[in-house]
């Protein structure tokens, strides 16, 4: 294997591996944040650390680094790259050496958000970077503005890409009704990146002219107004959540498929009504982030009810996967179990989030440790899972080897566990009033032993993860031969060697009038 | 057979679509008692989370039957999932879209409510104007007394903080009346609370305003009517001596005893 080679890459598998490896790198640093974090609220008062800045540090890469340089680049970068061409037909993607640029600007972007910290002022402006404080903090907020900007271009030009590879690459006979669920996820993820990215970049640059060139977009002392960042945010923000979603559960839905080896439920309600409403839904509900931030009331109640809408679209993608698995024929391999994993995590996640898309039930628990519990068991922890489930899925793929199902197994169910200790406890403290963001909790110390049991339970979790990221570098090392498709699914990208060359196919591949990704077959 | 089921949709629709209206406004006519929107809170929360616990153990049990049904043994090895009729895939997609609407709009109407509740200030308020500020509150009343990190307010009577900040965002939060409203400069926001009984209520920041975030803490202290009278009474003698002799500023403000920590 040839260093030179991999990094002047311009194949879209070798593109997406750099992608994985980069984001799980991104992953372990950003988890490791999380445990430290624990540690230091196991006790009140200071435990590992005097220095409350030094909480706000690793709390901020944490938050920025999960979301910007793990989550996003590992399922519209790694995920997107390595599975769309495989599974459209295409021998590689439309614009490949944009491709090779797009991770490219991705390492360069994890590359800053580590200098975090080597810099002597660190960024403290949490990822969400609020001003007035990320205007007149000592920390570094430029080195904030530029990761966000440099990986969100990174991810646009990624959009531009896979769109014009599945319009134009698709084999003969594939047509968009034949399309894997995942594609069609991850296409609308794609869209709304393109679409909303451009605002995030506005906001974080206006943030860093006012703090460091002298205008005042958001100093109301010379004219500016303090919400418009929240709103610029938002208005970003809500929709990534979708960007991390839609691909998320595309992966499922790939998963839970061919280990059920079981038709996709409803193929076109999942389409349209799932995917197309959560498309049609993401701009309009961003002030459920603003519910106490002094909005216009009746923004609030509008988007109350846009809010509570998006439960329609979601809904139907959960009849989906669960109709997917009714009369199925379910093997419980490693993929399988982070696959079901994610269907009780995201209910759990769900559904907590029905009181917070209303604003007079949010003005008790905004803010606190109940946010926090709620959007990492539907979108942090749901999606790593995802994440995770999906890797071993195309492990095979891949790298053309198995991993062991044995500590796959054990991995899960370790952080199965340690996650629903940890976040279950989160949400419980949060109704009683633990607020988020806190160093200490002097004035709460009867939630101490509840903040000593999600400590063991991070510990639990990072074990787990651990497990499972070492069982991929061994298995890749020197997993049994997996053959090209041992889970006998009658996807396109399995129907190649593992794993598949440049070029991916010998010849270029076309598919029969009654084949379709989801059709199993006895035998 | 398409036309039964689109008439038995129509009727499903109206059916739901009505059903939230007319719970909203069966919660609006009992108004006589005194408004307390942490009571009605607690009300609304706990009803919610009923619901969702409900639907959530339901989803939970058939998604785990499915699950152990459909596991891979002799003679089940490839799924066989019923392929669905155009007019079953259509009411796959519309009857649950009317489930999931009707359960909107009905928490939606109830959620409503509840906000007129916390945003209808009662006319007989006591008037608060708050400064947040890196790191404590400062309150003042109407007649220009002022207190730190310390509001003392009679039993019985609604209060509204008028707030705005001096520097970054802060949140005013008071777990105990389930209520909290950033506060940042340039704006003013508002919020209220009703303290029925005397008592004491912590008050901590719920919005990330610089490194000592967690320890911007302060407390409510609700005394009775005759109490609290005597107390303003002592704070007004005290204010009027600090600013009659010197007409120096009224930067006196008396330091309450906290948790919080200045920097
Ligand atoms: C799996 C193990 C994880 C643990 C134990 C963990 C733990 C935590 C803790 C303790 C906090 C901060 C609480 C506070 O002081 O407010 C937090 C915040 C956060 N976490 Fe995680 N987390 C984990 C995974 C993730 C993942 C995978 C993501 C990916 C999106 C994520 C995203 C966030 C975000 C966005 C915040 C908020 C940051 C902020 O307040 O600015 N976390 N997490
Ligand atoms: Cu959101
Ligand atoms: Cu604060």
């Amino acid at each position: 294997m040839n260093l030179k080679e991999w990094i002047f890459t311009t194949d879209h598998k070798r593109v997406g591996v750099l992608y994985l490896i980069g984001s799980i790198a991104a992953f372990a640093v950003a988890g490791i944040m999380a445990l430290l974090m624990r540690a230091e609220l196991s006790t009140i008062g200071p435990t590992i650390t005097a220095n409350p800045s030094q909480y706000n540090v690793w709390l901020y890469t944490h938050g920025a680094v999960m979301i910007l340089g793990f989550q996003i680049p590992a399922l519209t970068g790694f995920f997107a790259n390595f599975c769309i061409p495989l599974m459209i037909g295409a021998k590689d993607v439309a614009f490949p050496r944009v491709n090779a640029l797009s991770v490219w600007l991705f390492y360069v972007g994890v590359i800053l958000a580590l200098l975090t910290f080597f810099i002597p002022d660190p960024p403290d402006v949490m990822w969400t970077g609020y001003p007035p404080y990320s205007t007149i903090t000592t920390g570094n907020t430029a080195m904030y503005s530029f990761t966000v900007l440099i990986l969100g271009f990174a991810s646009i030009i990624g959009g531009v890409n896979f769109l014009t590879t599945v319009a134009y690459m698709r084999a003969p006979g594939l047509t968009l009704n034949k399309l894997n669920i995942f594609v069609w996820c991850t296409l609308a993820a794609f869209v709304l990146q393109l679409i909303f990215v451009p605002v995030l970049g506005t906001a974080v640059s206006l943030i860093s002219m006012d703090k460091y060139l002298g205008t005042n977009f958001f100093d109301p002392t010379k004219g500016g107004d303090v919400l418009t960042y929240q709103n610029l945010f938002w208005f970003y923000s809500h929709p990534a959540v979708y960007v991390i979603f839609l691909p998320f559960i595309g992966v499922v839905y790939e998963i839970i498929s061919v280990h059920a080896r079981n038709a996709v439920f409803n193929y076109k309600m999942v389409v349209y009504g799932g995917v197309g409403g959560i498309v049609l839904l993401a701009g309009e509900v961003w002030v459920h982030h603003l519910y106490v931030s002094g909005m216009a009331d009746w923004l609030r109640i509008g988007q109350m009810v846009t809010t509570l809408m998006i439960s329609i679209p979601v809904g139907l993608m959960m009849i989906g996967l669960i109709g997917t698995l009714y009369k199925g024929s379910i093997e419980f391999n490693t993929p399988m179990l982070y696959g079901l994993g994610v269907v009780f995590l995201f209910l759990i996640g769900g559904l907590t989030g029905i009181p917070l898309a209303v604003p007079s039930l949010t003005i008790g628990v905004s803010d606190t440790y109940y946010v926090v519990g709620h959007f990492h068991y539907v979108m942090a922890v749901a999606g790593t899972f995802a994440i995770f489930g999906g890797v071993y899925h195309w492990f095979p793929k891949m790298t053309g080897k198995m991993y062991n199902e044995f500590w796959g197994k054990l991995g899960f169910w370790l952080t199965f566990v340690g996650v629903n200790i940890v976040f279950w406890i989160m949400m419980d403290v949060g109704v009683k009033g633990m607020p988020r963001r806190y160093y200490d909790y002097a004035h709460f110390p009867q939630f101490e032993s509840a903040h000593q049991w999600m400590t063991v339970g991070a510990g639990i979790l990072a074990i787990g993860f651990a497990l499972a990221v070492l069982n991929w570098i061994f298995g890749a090392i020197n997993g049994k031969p997996a053959g090209d498709n041992p889970w006998n699914s009658p996807s396109l990208e399995w129907s190649t060697v593992s794993p598949p060359p440049h070029g991916n196919w010998p010849s270029p591949p076309s598919v029969s009038e009654d084949w379709h990704p989801y059709g199993y077959k006895k035998g | 057979m398409h036309d039964k089921i689109r008439r038995g949709a129509a009727g499903l629709a109206a059916l739901l679509l009505a059903a939230p209206v007319w719970a909203a406004g069966a919660g609006a006519k009992s108004e006589p008692k005194t408004v307390d929107p942490a009571r009605d809170w607690d009300h609304l929360w706990n009803e919610v989370i009923v619901d969702i616990t409900i639907i959530g153990i339901l989803f939970a049990i058939v998604t785990a039957w499915f699950i152990w049904q459909a596991r891979r043994r002799p003679g089940n090895e490839v799924g066989a999932s019923p392929k669905l009729s155009p007019a079953s895939a259509v009411g796959w997609v519309v009857i649950p879209i009317f489930v999931f609407l009707s359960i909107d709009l009905y928490t939606a109407a109830n959620g409503w409510v509840l906000w007129n509740t916390f945003r209808d200030v009662p006319a007989n308020r006591l008037e608060i104007k708050l400064e947040a500020g890196m790191y404590s509150w400062d309150y003042t009343y109407p007649n220009g007394v002022r207190t730190q990190n310390e509001l003392v307010v009679p039993a019985g009577t609604p209060v509204v903080l008028r707030m705005t900040s001096r520097d970054t965002l802060h949140s005013h939060y008071i777990p105990d009346f389930r209520v909290k409203e950033d506060s940042m400069p340039g704006r003013i926001t508002y919020l209220w609370f009703n303290p029925t009984k005397p008592g004491e209520h912590l008050v901590t920041c719920a919005e990330y305003c610089g490194v000592m975030h967690g320890y911007m803490a302060g407390r409510i202290v609700v005394k009775a009517p005759e109490e609290y009278a005597a107390w303003m009474k002592g704070e007004e003698t005290s204010l009027a001596a600090a600013t009659a002799p010197a007409a120096v500023p009224a930067t006196a403000t008396k330091p309450a005893k906290t948790a919080a920590k200045k920097t």
